[in-house]
């Protein structure tokens, strides 16, 4: 088992035939993921990796049946292919791009929440179910299939904690990268669930970092919500104060937005939350042999 | 990005938001020029650095003759501004806005921020105008109204009820002017892509209108593609030159004040790296993050830029390589050593994508003060370990 995508996911790329959503889309493939064509204005028709080329996603999704996006386009059409899968029918919606405007991703994701469909990102590595289907940009060989879900809003992150997971000899269900931006898609609040019903899912990775709540409305549901062991980290405890925060943002969180008041809450939350991610393989190896 | 308070109002103006009509100068005699321009009989002088706080810090005077504003014009150009907004050292006051007085009846507070958690604009205002917001956010929340507006539905006329209504404005005629200004502001952040706009004071005068004595203003980075007028309003004297430079090679980099140096990919290993090092009793000099598209002459770049700072005694070289492939890293840091004098102990750690053909590479190299760290833990623990000197 896993959450959202597996082995039988069909899925097509916006922005199949540029640089990145070649090169990508091709080690998807290498990986075993059901990529089933791509997206690329008046390319309709061309085949591209051995697989169809469409310019719309309407069309792709009648010829192959795709319910899962990943968006390569430039950032200034992000919003637009967002909007496009959704009212094409897509059910997921991957964004890799990085540098979307956020006014784009505010209407892109009002758009999708109406059609129904669920975004991962922008500014994200994907998502990955260990062994079946990689939707992203992560080294796919580090995730070894097992029994760890795991959440991160850094790339990078993503990568340094399923690989310690793997090395302490345990290995990953799916691992999500949900992006750093001010507004992005799925997040700890609407994954969680999702991990704590996977039968195969045992123990839970939560990467977060300074800026916005989401890790306090997550340490919240962990309250109220979920029985199995989170592991935790919060990038940013060294971070200097206003750097990349708005002077006015502050306000509306109020104190929020410190790694030191996210730990805390994670931390009340019954969350096994670690000082360095050097440590996050250690911490899922000393919860899972407690259980 | 943040523009300075004349340039907000060049914005204001052309989207028909009221300000006091004033002249951006750089020295003295301009000032003195300008005042007599806008003809008086009280003019305000005002420093233009990017920080709120400008008034309590003596940025801000009003001067009621052209003798004062001369005066009060030597007094603040040149000088370093110390606010509430800046640093300890301060900001050199390099250009002046000399504008009109106003004719104050009222000193309220307005802006427009992006609200994360609602995912929207949120319009904010308070009757406690011309104060630090955050103290009157923590002292008395109630004084400060909050209205949402949903992009897709954009600004109407409910929102701008519910402000004035909020202010307490009972007066049909100054209803009908803060609604009007809103729904302006409303209109001119979305339309920039801003990333918030302040208006601190927002002032009533004693006929009924609405002003915008302050302004401040910053803009969605991603978005200034599509504004090429903002962009150009960018001061690169309000920013730190070696985070200037190391933009330029894609390099994200925030100086600190410790001891390690600091190469990571990614924004969150970057934190992450920075956090393990003071975790082991070490204190990390710098955050870099060398993006996703790295390649010899951004790493090249990225040390000349780490070893720029003297307080550095080790570089902490930490890559997790996705999109960054670790042999171009490699690369880099052989290129690094060649054009730069790397006099300092560097610990490498490359995991990832090409990490095997990284480590032939840098192995082949034989470079004296290069150490391998096996991962994270190991390789922060020698790079805190090298610093010391040990």
């Amino acid at each position: 088992m896993s959450i959202l995508v597996n082995k039988d996911t069909k899925v097509i790329v916006q922005g199949f035939t540029g640089k990145e959503g070649t090169f990508h889309a091709e080690q998807c493939l290498t990986y075993g993921t059901q990529i089933v064509g791509g997206v690329t204005p008046n390319k309709g028709g061309q085949e591209h990796l051995g697989k169809p080329v469409f310019n719309t996603v309407s069309e792709a999704i009648k010829s192959t049946g795709a319910t899962v996006s990943m968006i390569f386009v430039p950032p200034a059409f992000v919003g637009d292919a967002v909007m496009e899968a959704a009212e094409a029918g897509i059910e997921l919606a991957v964004i890799i791009t990085e540098g979307a405007p956020v006014k784009d991703m505010q209407m892109a994701k009002a758009y999708a929440t109406k059609h129904g469909m669920k975004t991962l990102g922008p500014n994200c590595p994907g998502i990955i179910t260990a062994e079946e289907c990689k939707i992203g940009i992560m080294p796919g060989s580090i995730f070894k299939k097992g029994n760890v879900g795991l959440i991160s809003k850094s790339g990078t992150l993503t990568y340094e904690g399923a690989n310690q997971v793997c090395k302490e000899g345990f290995g990953i269900t799916t691992a999500i990268g949900i992006g750093g931006d001010p507004i992005i898609g799925l997040s700890y609040k609407q994954l969680l669930p999702m991990f704590e019903a996977d039968p195969e899912t045992e123990a839970i990775v939560m990467i977060g970092e300074i800026g916005g709540d989401l890790e306090i409305q997550a340490a919240k549901l962990i309250k109220e919500q979920i029985t199995k062991p989170v592991v935790a980290f919060i990038a940013g405890q060294t971070a200097p104060k206003g750097k990349t925060m708005g002077h006015a943002g502050a306000i509306v969180s109020g104190t929020a937005g410190t790694a030191a008041e996210k730990m805390a809450a994670l931390e009340a939350a019954g969350v096994k939350v670690v000082v360095s991610p050097a440590e996050i393989g250690k911490a899922i190896a000393e919860v899972l042999a407690s259980k | 990005m943040n523009i300075h308070e004349y340039q907000a109002k060049q914005i204001f103006k052309k989207y028909d938001v009221p300000t006091p009509k004033g002249i951006m100068v750089d020295s003295v005699q301009d000032a003195v020029k300008a005042a007599e321009q806008l003809g008086g009989p009280v003019w305000v002088v005002k420093a233009q650095i990017h920080a709120g706080g400008r008034g309590l810090g003596g940025g801000v005077k009003l001067a009621k003759s052209l003798e004062e504003v001369e005066s009060l014009s030597h007094e603040i150009l040149g000088m370093t501004l110390v606010t509430h907004q800046t640093t300890a050292e301060g900001k050199l006051v390099q250009k002046l806005y000399i504008e009109d007085g106003a004719d104050i009846k009222e000193e309220l507070y307005l802006s427009v921020v992006l609200d994360r958690k609602l995912e929207m604009p949120l319009i904010m205002a308070s009757t406690e105008g011309g104060m630090n917001i955050e103290d009157v956010a923590a002292n008395t929340p109630e004084k400060i109204i909050t209205v949402p507006v949903d992009p897709t539905i954009g600004f109407q006329s409910f929102h701008g009820r519910e402000l004035a209504f909020g202010l307490g404005i009972t007066d049909k005629n100054e209803q009908k002017n803060i609604i009007r200004f809103a729904s302006k502001l409303y209109k001119l952040y979305m339309e920039n892509d801003a990333e918030m706009i302040e208006i601190n004071p927002l002032v009533k005068t004693g006929t009924g209108e609405f002003i915008a004595l302050d302004g401040k203003m910053g803009f969605d980075n991603s978005a200034l593609g599509r504004h090429p007028d903002i962009a150009a309003m960018r001061d690169l004297s309000e920013e730190d030159p070696d985070e200037v430079e190391a933009a330029k090679y894609g390099l994200s980099y925030v100086a600190l004040d410790g001891e390690i140096g600091c190469m990571v990919n990614g924004a969150g290993l970057a934190m992450g790296t920075m956090d393990t090092i003071n975790h082991m009793g070490g204190t990390p000099a710098n955050f870099l993050d060398v993006g996703g598209s790295a390649n010899a002459e951004t790493v090249a770049k990225g040390f000349e830029i780490i070893l720029k700072n003297p307080n550095v005694k080790a570089i902490f070289v930490n890559i997790f390589g996705g999109i960054v492939r670790c042999d171009r890293i490699a690369n880099g840091i052989i290129e690094a050593t060649k054009i730069t004098d790397v006099n300092v102990p560097v610990i490498v750690r490359l995991d990832g994508t090409n990490a095997p053909e990284a480590a032939e590479i840098l192995k082949n190299a034989n470079i004296s003060n290069l150490i391998v760290g096996n991962d994270l833990g190991d390789g922060a623990a020698k790079a805190v370990a090298a610093a010391k000197g040990e």
